[in-house]
């Protein structure tokens, strides 16, 4: 059955290789970044939007319900990584990571859980790290935006269970992206060493851990989080 | 169509589902949330997230009912459609 998918950032990376999965299995798929979009696929849309203002999140999620009439899949995939000592950390950049790691995800949750509740049905993926499970020198500011991600997921797991809503969030280790290519070889080598298995992440395990999540017979796993690896707390 | 209109309509509507007599025939006393209101939390939030968008489509404007006294037995807007219209004419108003 074809599905009405949001996904937040679209633009490069995990979000547009998600965003082009879905579209070739003849789904739905709308997309935003803070730029144009990239995509060029009739089952395409794209808004753009910074994640954290509030105004036109509400009105992108009302296009959607317009348009389509439901929302079916929630992607909160939208996410900024910093990699700093928190003592040389600005305020400025925490107020942006957890602007969009934090108040993206929950201003998209809010929103797209409203069409969901009516149609008894929905599927929210948010996005945490293995940065947050390993407690990760250098991530204090990132990891935290995520734990914060992760407790919210949580606890919205049991607010919109009632309406057949399930919430779960996926922790990627690092995989090859515009996220982490800032960031020293050998610090990414030592996160690997940390990981039950030693490899970066692709998206082939990600997809993976997102169908199965956002499965139809997914309706009894809620509040889960899944960290890839081998990662735990 | 005015602001107690669309709540009455949507509470209307809610209540096929809720059932509940006393909200057979709302009017702008009718107690909604909290004290001796008709609605449960979950009620409410169903009920908030229709409004929306009833009021969306009515008054071409998105506003978002969401209030940091929302669940509180006292000072809650959604407390009676009388004082819920008061809030949404304010926000409307913004």
């Amino acid at each position: 059955m074809q599905q009405i998918i949001i996904i937040t950032g679209t633009r490069k990376g995990i979000g547009k290789e998600l965003a082009e999965y879905y579209l070739s299995l003849g789904h739905i798929v709308i997309g935003c970044s803070r730029d144009q979009g990239t995509i060029q696929n009739k089952n395409y849309r794209h808004t753009q939007l910074n994640v954290n203002d509030e105004k036109a999140v509400i009105k992108m999620v009302r296009s959607v319900k317009k348009e389509f009439g439901r929302v079916d899949v929630l992607l909160n995939n939208a996410g900024i990584a910093s990699m700093n000592h928190f003592l040389t950390t600005s305020f400025s950049t925490v107020q942006n990571i957890f602007n969009t790691n934090f108040l993206g995800t929950f201003i998209f949750s809010r929103e797209v859980s409203k069409a969901m509740m009516k149609q008894k049905y929905g599927r929210i993926i948010n996005y945490t790290t293995v940065a947050s499970a390993l407690r990760l020198e250098g991530e204090a500011i990132y990891a935290a935006s995520k734990g914060a991600v992760e407790n919210f997921t949580q606890t919205i797991a049991k607010e919109v269970a009632p309406y057949n809503i399930t919430v779960n969030a996926i922790g990627p280790t690092p995989v090859e992206t515009d996220l982490i290519k800032a960031v020293p070889k050998d610090k990414i080598q030592d996160l690997l060493e940390k990981q039950s298995i030693k490899r970066f992440g692709t998206i082939e395990d990600i997809k993976n851990v997102i169908d199965f999540f956002i499965d139809a017979k997914s309706d009894f796993i809620t509040g889960q989080i899944i960290y890839l690896g081998g990662v735990h707390n | 169509m005015s602001i107690q209109k669309v709540i009455i309509d949507s509470l209307i509507e809610l209540n096929e589902e809720l059932e509940n007599e006393e909200l057979n025939h709302p009017t702008a006393e009718t107690k909604l949330y909290g004290g001796n209101g008709t609605l449960d939390s979950l009620a409410l939030v169903s009920f908030i997230t229709d409004l929306e968008e009833r009021i969306s489509d009515e008054f071409e404007k998105d506003i978002v009912l969401a209030d940091e006294k929302a669940m509180s037995q006292r000072t809650s807007p959604f407390r009676s459609i009388e004082t819920l219209t008061l809030y949404i004419e304010k926000l409307l108003g913004e």
